[in-house]
């Protein structure tokens, strides 16, 4: 990476791991279609075959049990349209009557929800950022067939969220469960099995793999309701030719990123470090979701008075990438949707950055970060120190 | 898909390619299979006064394991009696050979012919089939 | 060159071919090394998210993915806003069949495609007829693999929503009349689809000189990376299309995800070096198409050309070697890697749907080849292919009880072949 930088935007997209940038380079060296019989063809499908291995690996599933995608919006459309179809767990083609979708839902998620003709009810979230199961069980007690999609963690906060006991939930009342995993994956120890989730979502940029490669982990193929069909690839459930290179990396990185999650003390050392630097920065500072059980790598702060967009803007010229809000549609920083769903006022969201960490972050990107931070709160510190009237409403201390 | 040793040798050095004369008594020739169906078998035995199975000669239109199927049958019916060569099993072949599943039916196609070529054999010499040996029609007994 | 071909296999390496040799293009092609090196600096130090507005990382990888959209859009005559980028063509090609038809389906509920089409079309357009009440017209091809034009007059109506006709087949090559199909299409107000996957960068496609619609584009068939892909959507007179992925609302609303910034440099990259190789290329391909079929045929008889000899794209060469069955054949020269019938399908054991559409009898599809000729292919590459194939075919025409009949003069329709 270049030096000249600090990239604090993981949850955006990581760079590329070199090691994976190699191992692209190789497999775009073989070239090969995989459903090609012959050698090059075989060669292709052997780096499919580990790749296929390696993201199973990382979310404690079966190579059986993955489908790749184009990356993770596919992926939660594919796996929200085929349990809203076929809803009952075991197979049984039984159609959900309606879906329920956390509030703090990624924009793919929310998305696929409203084009499948059913009911869309959004399950609220406490102050803390964490989905309300009181609500929730109200809500299944409501009757019907849900399907439920709750991420595991969310991109904005990085608060985890209750998976496995929803699952618990949601399967009593013969409903399903999809959770968007992520930016979970490679952060936190991940197991199908203990999640209970019906499908599970994985993208491959978030891990230090290249863009382009996703994943559906699928408790139950016969579940999947194929979105793109022509070529039998992925055993039927998702046509096209493999991104054979793409997903090589998408492989490696998923071994690179499970070896992550057991150092995972590292990166967390370096965003409490932040955190506690920025409280003596500006004691008034808050950080969303802080009592929160989060993934190590995230910081969601917001100081109320100054401007997420001026901020990032500065971060920018001092070197610092950051984000603002989620990097998603075109052009319009949206009202930070996930903030505002834990209660935050609109001119305190507005004023959340992002920084997420990842494999190549050092204390220097911390110390960089502080030293640009500190001198735009200083620069603007008339606003900055003035007393916050919304720190209960935003649930973090 | 990847193939087995055994099987290669006998596609890239097929044992017994050629043709003996089919009018001849002591030859029964056997012809299984469809062009349509992407196999055909032409199995052709030479038997000798006391049922000993001298020759054996084939011509395959097929794919790699149906030539390596029918190869091998020749070299395995060679030295046998008419009886006990009707006793070559498909899976046997199969078996020898490490068909993937989906060439199953080339191993199927073989015994059908080497039945067929004994057929063809006894109706000539008006000797008949061994008591259960019904095999008038042998392909069809094994289609599907 | 007859005198190369009677050398001995042996000869392949003191010519110092690297073996084995790739004539499989319509499968996947190779990636040229200049567009994986436009796209290596986005794998390493521009790695931004193009949709990250915070920060010059992510106006980097925009600005990239914009300068692809050009380089795309400029090959096809497009302009750039009418460019989607996909996953690949399946899902170009299912986004245009099922987006349109989904999206005018309560006034145009009518598709017109044909029998030769890709599967991804043919499984599409099924999708539609079969779950979703569409009335499919699945088009019959002449001998020659082209459509009929009156048959294609004859089948769209004022109900039809899309024509969906592949510019260039994938298994025989031919090149249907584009223009004129559109023309029909346009005649009773239908939008015109083409699946481009094996034409653009291959022969030169103009989306407003032909009257084009929408056209599906794969990256892996023009030298770029695979997992990429484009839908061309016209804009005057605009059509409109349901996404298919739906969320963050990228390619305007088409097609959902994050761009992925490198996969989209390469294939700007693979579109720009095609736009201006193309002439070159296509001289190279021919000349080596010609010396193969030349080679082949002058040393072996009963050797049949599928498709149309004159409307083709030359890079592919689709040849049935009546009486040898062509996997046999594929094993025999396994040092060259080609295809007997499409990618997807060569794993199965039936005979090519297309050849078999074409009117080629059953048991010759089973005796077709396709060769695949395209940029990195070199004169001694052929050369060596051309004495490989004579000698296997030689060598299992000598094992073919079809062959000996035929040589005796037994008609083989005569025979009454035990079915199975």
């Amino acid at each position: 990476m270049d030096s000249r930088w600090t990239y604090l935007d993981y949850n955006a997209t990581a760079p590329v791991r070199p090691e994976v940038v190699a191992r692209v380079a190789e497999a775009m060296t073989i070239g090969g279609n995989p459903s090609s019989v012959h050698r090059f063809g075989r060669l292709a499908c052997a780096f499919v075959d580990r790749a296929r291995d390696a993201v199973g690996g990382l979310v404690g599933a079966e190579a059986e049990q993955v489908l790749f995608t184009s990356g993770a919006t596919e992926a939660n459309t594919l796996g929200l349209r085929s349990l809203a179809r076929h809803a009952a767990p075991g197979g049984r083609a039984c159609a959900a009557s309606r879906i329920l979708i956390s509030a703090i839902e990624h924009d793919s998620v929310l998305g696929a929800a409203h084009t499948l003709d059913l009911p869309v009810e959004t399950v609220p979230v406490t102050a803390g950022g964490v989905l309300d199961l009181g609500a929730l069980d109200k809500m299944l007690g409501a009757g019907g067939t849900p399907v439920v999609a709750l991420m595991l963690a969310n991109n904005e906060t990085g608060v985890l969220q209750p998976v496995a006991e929803v699952a618990t939930r949601v399967h009593a009342v013969g409903g399903t469960l999809h959770c968007d995993a992520v930016q979970a994956a490679g952060r936190v120890p991940l197991d199908l099995d203990a999640l209970g989730a019906d499908t599970l979502v994985v993208s491959s940029h978030k891990l230090g793999g290249p863009m382009g490669a996703g994943a559906l982990i699928v408790r139950n193929l016969t579940l999947v309701s194929p979105m793109l069909v022509g070529g039998g690839q992925e055993r039927g459930l998702r046509a096209g030719t493999e991104n054979v290179a793409g997903l090589a990396g998408f492989g490696l990185a998923a071994e690179l990123a499970l070896s992550d999650v057991a150092n995972s003390n590292k990166i967390k050392a370096l965003r409490d470090d932040l955190e506690n630097r920025l409280h003596v920065i500006a004691p008034a500072a808050q950080v969303f979701g802080a009592d929160a059980e989060r993934i190590p790598n995230t910081t969601c702060l917001a100081l109320a008075g100054l401007d997420n967009e001026t901020q990032v803007i500065a971060l920018d010229l001092a070197g610092v990438a950051v984000s603002a809000g989620a990097a998603c549609s075109s052009g319009k920083v949206a009202a930070p949707r996930v903030l505002r769903a834990m209660g935050a006022p609109e001119a305190l969201a507005k004023a959340a950055i992002r920084v997420s960490l990842g494999w190549a972050s050092t204390a220097a990107d911390i110390d960089r970060f502080c030293a640009a931070w500190s001198e735009f709160v200083a620069r603007h510190a008339a606003r900055a120190v003035a007393p916050n009237p919304y720190s209960r409403a935003a649930g973090a201390q | 898909m990847a193939y087995g040793e055994k099987l290669i040798d006998h596609y890239e050095n097929p044992r017994n390619i050629g043709s003996l004369d089919k009018n001849a008594t002591d030859v029964g020739t056997g012809l299984v299979g469809a062009p349509a169906c992407g196999d055909v078998m032409k199995l052709q035995i030479k038997v000798n006064a006391a049922g000993v199975i001298e020759d054996a000669k084939f011509k395959t239109f097929g794919c790699g394991s149906a030539i390596a199927s029918s190869s091998l049958v020749t070299e395995w019916v060679k030295g046998k009696t008419v009886d006990e060569a009707e006793t070559i099993k498909n899976t046997q072949i199969a078996q020898h050979l490490a068909l993937p599943p989906v060439k199953i039916h080339c191993s199927v196609l073989a015994e059908d012919a080497i039945k067929a070529a004994i057929a063809d054999y006894r109706r000539k010499t008006g000797k008949a089939a061994p008591a259960a040996a019904a095999a008038s029609e042998p392909a069809k007994v094994a289609a599907e | 060159m007859a005198t190369k071909a009677t050398e001995p296999t042996k000869s392949a390496v003191t010519r110092n071919i690297p073996l084995p040799i790739y004539l499989d293009y319509q499968a996947t092609t190779p990636t040229d090394p200049r567009v994986f090196g436009a796209m290596l600096p986005y794998f390493t130090t521009k790695f931004g998210n193009p949709h990250s507005r915070s920060h010059s990382f992510g106006w980097e990888s925009e600005e990239a993915v914009e300068t692809a959209r050009g380089q795309v859009a400029a090959l096809i005559g497009a302009s750039d806003k009418e460019i989607i980028f996909t996953s690949g063509a399946t899902e170009s090609n299912n986004l245009a069949i099922k987006g349109v038809g989904r999206f005018y389906k309560d006034r145009r509920n009518e598709i017109v495609t044909v029998v030769t089409e890709h599967k991804c079309v043919l499984d599409a357009c099924r999708h539609l007829e079969q779950e979703e009440g569409f009335k499919v017209t699945y088009l019959a091809v002449q001998k020659n693999g082209l459509i009929d034009l009156n048959h294609l007059r004859e089948a769209v109506t004022d109900k039809t929503a899309l024509v969906s006709v592949m510019a260039v087949n994938n298994e025989i090559g031919v090149i249907q009349p584009l223009k004129e199909i559109a023309a029909i299409a346009h005649e009773k107000g239908a939008f015109f689809h083409t699946d481009a996957a094996q034409a653009a960068g291959k022969i030169p496609l103009d989306v407003e000189a032909m009257g084009i619609d929408l056209m599906s584009i794969s990256g892996h068939k023009i030298y770029g990376p695979k997992g990429i892909g484009a839908l061309y959507v016209r804009r005057k007179p605009r059509v409109r299309l349901h996404a298919l992925i739906h969320g963050g609302g990228q390619e305007r609303g088409m097609r959902s995800g994050t761009v992925p910034t490198p996969l989209v440099v390469g294939l700007g990259k693979a579109c720009e070096i095609a736009k201006n190789e193309m002439g070159t290329d296509n001289e190279r391909i021919r000349a080596l198409s010609d010396r193969l079929y030349n080679g082949i045929t002058k040393q072996l008889k009963d050797i049949v050309l599928n498709g149309d000899r004159d409307h083709r794209f030359p890079g592919n060469l689709n040849l049935s070697f009546s009486y040898v069955e062509g996997e046999s054949l594929m094993m025999g020269i396994r040092d060259i890697a080609v295809s007997s019938g499409s990618a997807c399908t060569s794993a199965s054991l039936e005979p090519s749907y297309v050849l078999r559409a074409l009117g080629v009898e059953e048991e010759m599809a089973h005796t077709s080849i396709r060769f695949g000729i395209g940029r990195m292919t070199t004169e001694a590459e052929i050369d060596y292919a051309i004495e490989t194939v004579v000698k296997h075919v030689k060598k299992l025409r000598e094992m073919s009880p079809l062959w000996e009949m035929v040589q005796e003069g037994i008609d083989l329709k005569s025979i009454q072949w035990s079915e199975h």
